[in-house]
């Protein structure tokens, strides 16, 4: 329950490098093998991902809703929920706020109608988390399950929703109408990133600390290594895991915003990034610590960045990206396997 | 041993030579010790009653002579020799099959195919007729005549419980091992096991029961071994045991159960003197916990706490006895506020009965669980977080909701120091310290501040010697500081040697309540001893 790893810099800074080199090592084989020099795809990759200007811009853009989407899990596995629904509650909250951006910036202010945005957007993450969160809180109904189901239902209900009722009638394809660029989020200085990265960094830093430094943080913590000993010290089990819950869907929500409010401007019919299921395994080899979502969201993006320039460059198609960081999460696992077996060994 | 003991229908041609004996086996859990020198030895044709509470080691017993778990120390001969068994296959292979508590057969697959299972190597297919000879060639003579084509999934209780019997002998097995066999059977089902059984001793099988019921050693058992808290704490021999009456017989079990432990409990023994003298509290203390009325229902709502009233005043331990599993932690639970529950509660005089479990733990009423590792603490924590476990977002802990790691570590420091705890730093996970520092623990915090009612749950069990001594102090040292203190135990002479009264409870009720200082001046709680063990088997007190 104490999250990071009780080792020394040295053996912690291992843990980080040695499975990078791994993946990055079989990925290279596996470039070598279909003919393409891996030396110069790497190096594409991390140039045009955070080594020029534009790339490294693209790069923080892409981080910012995974960031929250990192908070947001981190809240729920920290209190044992595992709230695997989260892109149904971002993708209905990107299009609730997406629907109604734009009537919210004919009647606010510019300020106004972005925080409006984000409420909204949470809001509606929260409300679609409320059936897993009361059926796992008072009948103890798997959220694995419940969650899943509800994300299915959401993205079908977001489409639904993009083709009928919230559709721009002035389009021949279906999406909402568009947020006009000087509504959306501010631009940070004279870059394309948006007041979204902030806003992320402060969200990751701050449930970090709520999780680790409050007493409802510590709460959240006992209910989730174990819902016996929370009955026992007299904590509130089902409250703590709806509120849990509640934070955790308002945060995808708020993930949406971001997103919606500050690069797209507009949601499309069948659009379903699935940023969540992407972002749950870092969360896990982060340990739910919020520095470590930051390092490994800034990773993920990098390469995401750099690997859909690189498959225009060298033709090798963007999924390949995915393989390397499947690879990269096969390694990491493996490192920490067995670095733990050596300190159980050691003991 | 001779071979000719009366009564039993015993062929005995085959000398009391063991099948199997088990030597001084030791097995350690973190933070409990499981099985501490076991000895037992299982002789062809007779049956081998293994009783014992809950948590008193049986099923890791099970488990080492099953081949799923490796014992630390000791050995186990099969035939006079020393045998390791390694794992489940090589329990089979030495002709030792187990039932367990919880059913293994496929319920979709017919009978025939479930005793198939695992048979040969995965790439043949199952013979099925093979089987099914084989089958009857194992039922027949044991009267099992319950058709091999039938689906296990149709099959009552005790049928199935007949086919895990046979699949358990299906490879020649020499020994049964059968784990709590009559916990799900109906009556009549428990007769038929009988039988099953008396036919099994009479073809010289060895068998051991492992059971916590009373008249089931007597019913169906040769000898009696009595494990509790991992020891091998009474014995009863079959000569002795054949040549009892039933009621002997079962007065005779309870004794070896609840009060045989001269060998086993030095403490007991040692401290005579101390208990003796802690004088009883005055006559005119205020009762500091009153519960009256008080009931619990269970999760299929059954009341498993029925009407129970009693008070404790100032200074005094009172005890709960009973066989575990009748109402005494579902109690203890109601009265700490962690279960819902009718009836009342008063502590000092204030009715305490609709205080969540932070407020009667703030007005000084405290819990000391039985489930140390699972529930009285978290085993990833570090210790100093276990310690304040009851008290998150107080002060000095937490101030304006933040933590204060400073004050936690100080006071962690200080219970460290204060308690004994043998711990590398506060921050490390409880789960890595022993049983009896766990409990150091839960005492660090539970007694911490003004405690004025403190509850102990089998507050000793599964504890070393030098624990359980300093454990009994912290409960008597308490009560001589004014506490009312309320301690459960399974074990009657701790009882015995701490409090001066003790309920007995029986299928959720409290059916009595027995004045240990029985007045002829030695507080040796002879009679009381007597009258508690006949008020837990719902025999009637003179």
């Amino acid at each position: 329950m104490t999250g990071g790893a009780s080792h020394g810099p040295l053996g912690a800074a291992l843990r980080l490098v040695l499975p990078v080199a791994l993946a990055l090592l079989a990925g290279g084989a596996l470039l070598a093998a279909v003919g393409v020099d891996p030396l110069a795809y790497y190096a594409h990759v991390v140039r045009r991902g955070m080594l020029t200007w534009l790339g490294l811009q693209e790069t923080l853009t892409r981080m910012a809703p995974l960031l929250v989407l990192g908070a947001s899990l981190i809240v729920a596995f920290r209190a044992g929920v595992w709230n695997l629904g989260v892109d149904g509650q971002f993708l209905l909250a990107a299009v609730t706020v997406a629907a109604a951006a734009p009537l919210l910036a004919e009647h606010l202010p510019g300020g106004l109608m972005l925080a409006a945005g984000f409420v909204l957007a949470a809001a509606v993450g929260a409300a679609w988390s409320l059936v897993p969160a009361l059926l796992k809180a008072y009948r103890q109904v798997n959220e694995i399950i419940t969650t899943l189901m509800m994300t299915f239902l959401g993205v079908g209900l977001a489409n639904t929703l993009v083709k009928l009722a919230f559709r721009d009638p002035g389009t021949t394809v279906a999406q909402t109408r568009t947020l006009a660029v000087e509504d959306r989020l501010p631009r940070l200085f004279d870059t394309i990133v948006t007041g979204g990265l902030p806003i992320a960094l402060v969200v990751v830093v701050v449930v970090h600390l709520l999780v680790t430094r409050t007493a409802w943080g510590m709460r959240l913590r006992v209910v989730g290594a174990s819902p016996k000993a929370a009955l026992h010290a007299g904590l509130a089990v089902p409250g703590l895991t709806v509120a849990a819950f509640a934070v955790s869907g308002g945060l995808a929500g708020a993930a949406a915003a971001i997103e919606v409010l500050g690069v797209r401007g507009l949601v499309q019919a069948d659009w379903n990034p699935a940023y969540g299921l992407t972002v749950i395994p870092f969360v896990f080899l982060a340990r739910f610590n919020g520095f470590a979502v930051i390092a490994f969201t800034f990773l993920f993006s990098m390469l995401s960045i750099g690997g859909e320039s690189a498959s225009r460059r060298f033709g090798v198609p963007h999924y390949y990206i995915l393989v390397l960081v499947g690879l990269l999460l096969v390694f990491l696992a493996l490192v920490d396997y067995l670095g733990e077996r050596r300190r159980k060994a050691a003991a | 041993m001779p071979a000719s003991d009366a009564g039993a229908s015993v062929s005995r041609d085959a000398a009391a030579a063991p099948v199997v004996a088990l030597r001084s086996i030791t097995r350690r859990f973190p933070g409990v010790l499981a099985n501490d020198r076991v000895d037992l030895a299982l002789v062809p044709g007779r049956v081998h009653v293994l009783l014992g509470e809950n948590g008193a080691g049986k099923s890791t017993l099970i488990a080492i002579l099953a081949g799923l778990q490796q014992p630390d120390a000791g050995e186990i001969l099969v035939d006079g020799r020393p045998v390791a068994i390694a794992s489940p296959r090589r329990a089979l292979d030495l002709g030792i099959g187990t039932v367990f508590q919880h059913e293994m057969l496929v319920p979709t697959l017919s009978v025939v195919e479930n005793l198939a299972l695992g048979g040969g190597p995965w790439w043949r297919r199952c013979r099925r007729d093979a089987a099914a000879v084989r089958y009857r060639a194992v039922a027949a003579p044991l009267g099992i005549l319950i058709d091999p084509d039938r689906l296990v999934g149709d099959l009552s209780l005790g049928e199935r419980q007949q086919v895990e019997i046979v699949r358990a002998l299906w490879r020649g097995g020499r020994i049964l091992v059968l784990d709590e066999p009559t916990s799900m059977l109906a009556p009549d089902e428990i007769g038929a096991l009988g039988r099953l059984l008396g036919r099994l001793r009479e073809r010289g099988t060895a068998i051991l029961l492992v059971t916590h019921k009373l008249d089931e050693a007597y019913a169906l058992g040769d000898e009696v071994s009595v494990l509790r808290g991992g020891r091998l704490v009474g014995r009863i021999e079959p000569e002795e045991l054949a040549r009892l009456d039933r009621d002997a017989a079962v007065a005779r079990i309870v004794r070896a159960m609840f009060e045989e432990t001269g060998a086993g409990d030095p403490i007991v023994a040692a401290e005579g003197g101390r208990a003796a003298r802690r004088r009883p509290p005055a006559p005119d203390a205020p009762d500091v916990l009153r519960v009256e009325g008080l009931s619990v229902a269970g999760p299929d709502g059954r009341r498993v706490v029925e009407g129970v009233s009693f008070a404790v005043r100032a200074g005094e331990i009172f005890g709960i006895a009973g066989v575990d599993g009748n109402g005494q932690k579902p109690l203890l639970e109601a009265i700490a506020g962690q279960r819902p529950a009718s009836g009342r509660v008063w502590l000092d005089g204030e009715e305490i009965g609709g205080l969540a479990v932070p407020a009667r733990h703030r007005r000084g009423l405290r819990y000391v669980t039985d489930d140390r590792l699972g529930e009285g603490t978290i085993a990833q924590a570090p210790v100093a977080e276990a310690l304040v476990l009851k008290r998150i977002g107080e002060a000095p802990f937490w101030r304006s909701g933040i933590v204060r790691p400073a004050a936690i570590e100080a006071h962690a420091a200080d219970a460290i120091d204060r308690f004994d705890i043998r711990v590398p730093g506060p921050g490390t996970p409880v789960g890595r310290l022993s049983g009896g520092n766990i409990q150091k623990v839960l005492l660090a915090r539970e007694l911490h501040g003004r405690a004025k009612v403190i509850l102990y749950n089998k507050p000793t069990y599964g504890l070393d010697l030098n624990n359980i001594r300093q454990t009994r102090g912290r409960i008597r040292d308490g009560a001589d500081a004014g506490m009312a203190v309320v301690v459960v135990s399974t074990d009657l002479d701790e009882l015995v040697s701490l409090c001066g009264r003790i309920g007995v409870m029986s299928r959720g009720r409290l059916v009595g309540i027995v004045d240990t200082d029985d007045g002829d001046g030695d507080r040796d709680g002879g009679g009381a001893r007597a009258r508690i063990g006949q008020l837990m088997i719902g025999m009637p007190v003179r």
